[in-house]
């Protein structure tokens, strides 16, 4: 069942279109990957889902309710936690009291239970709760934003670049804990990645996005063995291709 | 003798500057405007307290917090009605807006009050302390105790309180405050409330001082260059910064040449410009783009 569902979404940045029609839905349950390259507009499909950005024209349904336009907090209020690429954390406040400003919204009393399900998950975190957050890693950040994410107790999630800028042993870990909580607690994820490896290795299905459209869509099992794939994100090229692709040897541009 | 004399009525001139530059400082960090109806507002607020109390006399316990309620709802409104549909323009219109305001409120004011100057009915105004020789005036008393209350209060409030916190979250990434849920746009009123309220304590601390008239919000630009002094965007430099320009004022009144005492804050500013241009706390991050 379809717990997210994006049609013909067109978003502009002032005069410069950057989603040109953007239809696509997260299963409940399941991880959802979009991938592109720079500039394709997968951040502003995040951004539109979650009210930071406004649609000229579409519809976005999240179960059943219709929320384009919907402000940000109010759609965090719904159960749809964003977490911004680039480690958006409170750098002034305290490890401890990010994670408290995740569970803003909530009235109940089980707040401190979900802090020890985070540090469970980032058990670095226990360690430096007391600290100022801008004294964290990039990886401790990453891993602040998304147990911050997870104390708002979310029904979905949308992870945008979680592996920008780490380590390769720590883009691994990342990816272990986002299957571990899809997995855990069933969660729905729409993952935006440019690290497509790991992305279609822990997504079950995928969409391509280039220059604000959506170009592919398979499971992600499927798009791996794809050949444009291959070549273009995951970097596999046979000799072959590569000589055909030498510039002297084209006739036209384009 | 004379030293200590002048330090008290410093301290007490700085404490208000210093509570208008925490009313500057507040809205900047939390919204990056710079309102400079400040003073305007603490204006105003005297004149609401004026209302209260000599007008329609009640009880100075009842018009105080009435006054600070009244000025409070005003910021909330002002914020809700002028500054949030100017979200995203360029900051210079935001800031000839809310010079702007200060015209209108100051009009306002003249033509609601009158432009006399009146005085207020305080119970405690007049009296003084000796202190062998030394002779404090119980309004100049109330004004640190007043400003030392608001102070550990508003610390308080932001380091312990959730909304308090949450308003910190909100001036330090606005848009992950967004995505954790936090109403940043009523967060932004709050915000101009409690800013408004406080310059409604800075006009009911100053009225037994200076008398009251529409004018009197002009001091805003004084408090202006003690915020800046601070390190625009730290709260305890705002009140730091607004002692150094009351007590050198009253220095400068007295061993320098007439005028400079109006001077010296500028002189101040530009000094503290050139040596240390992010001012004495300087806590702003570098802006990231």
């Amino acid at each position: 069942m379809a717990v997210l569902e994006l049609t013909n979404i067109e978003t502009y940045y002032g005069p410069v279109m950057a989603i040109r029609g953007v239809s696509l839905e997260a299963k409940e349950g399941e991880i959802s990957v979009l991938l592109g390259a720079n500039g394709a507009g997968k951040t502003t499909v995040l951004k539109t889902i979650s009210g930071a950005m406004e649609p000229q024209k579409g519809k976005i349904t999240f179960r059943d309710q219709e929320i384009q336009g919907v402000d940000p907090d109010q759609t965090a209020r719904m159960g749809i936690a964003h977490v911004p690429e680039g480690r958006e954390v409170f750098p002034f406040l305290t490890v401890e009291e990010n994670l408290q400003m995740g569970a803003f919204s909530r009235g109940d009393s089980e707040v401190q239970q979900d802090m020890e399900m985070v540090y469970d998950y980032f058990p670095v975190l226990a360690e430096k709760a007391k600290q100022q957050s801008a004294y964290l890693s990039g990886g401790q950040q990453q891993m602040l934003a998304i147990g911050r994410a997870l104390m708002l107790r979310p029904s979905m999630m949308l992870l945008d670049e979680p592996s920008l800028g780490l380590s390769p042993r720590l883009v691994s870990e990342i990816a272990e804990i986002i299957e571990r909580v899809n997995r855990e607690q069933n969660m729905t994820i729409l993952l935006v990645e440019q690290n497509a490896k790991m992305a279609l290795d822990i997504g079950h299905y995928g969409y391509v996005m280039e220059v604000g459209r959506i170009v592919m869509e398979d499971t992600c099992e499927r798009l791996k063995s794809s050949q444009d794939i291959q070549e273009f994100y995951l970097g596999v090229k046979d000799e072959g291709v590569r000589g055909r692709r030498r510039w002297k040897q084209r006739k036209t541009w384009r | 003798m004379e030293v200590l004399q002048l330090l008290v009525s410093g301290i007490s001139q700085g404490c208000v500057y210093g509570l208008i530059a925490l009313g500057f400082v507040l809205i900047y960090k939390a919204t990056e405007m710079v309102n400079f109806a400040q003073g305007d507002l603490m204006m105003l607020g005297a004149f609401f307290a004026y209302t209260y109390l000599n007008l329609m006399e009640l009880h100075f316990l009842v018009a105080l917090p009435l006054t600070i309620f009244t000025m409070a709802i005003l910021g909330a409104f002002t914020e809700r009605v002028m500054i949030r549909p100017m979200i995203g323009e360029p900051h210079f219109s935001v800031l000839m807006l809310t010079i702007g305001l200060g015209f209108i409120l100051r009009a306002a004011a003249g033509a609601i009050w009158g432009n006399e100057p009146r005085s207020l009915d305080l119970p405690y105004a007049g009296g003084v302390i000796d202190l062998g020789g030394l002779i404090i005036g119980y309004e100049n008393l109330v004004i640190v105790i007043g400003t030392a209350m608001l102070c550990t209060l508003l610390f308080l409030f932001f380091r312990f309180t959730r909304l308090g916190i949450a308003m910190q979250a909100a001036s330090q990434n606005q848009l992950a405050a967004f995505y954790v849920g936090i109403p940043v746009k009523r967060i932004y009123s709050l915000v101009w409330a409690i800013s408004a309220g406080i310059s409604a304590v800075a006009g009911i601390l100053v009225a037994p001082v200076s008398l009251i008239d529409p004018l009197i919000g002009f001091i805003g630009i004084k408090a202006f260059a003690a915020a800046i002094v601070g390190g625009f965007g730290s709260l305890p430099g705002a009140i730091v910064g607004g002692l150094i320009i009351g007590i050198v004022e009253q220095f400068a009144g007295l061993y320098l040449p007439t005028g400079f005492s109006d001077v010296s804050a500028y002189v101040i500013l530009l000094v503290m410009l050139l040596i240390r241009p992010e001012g004495i706390f300087a806590t702003m991050q570098q802006k990231k783009v």
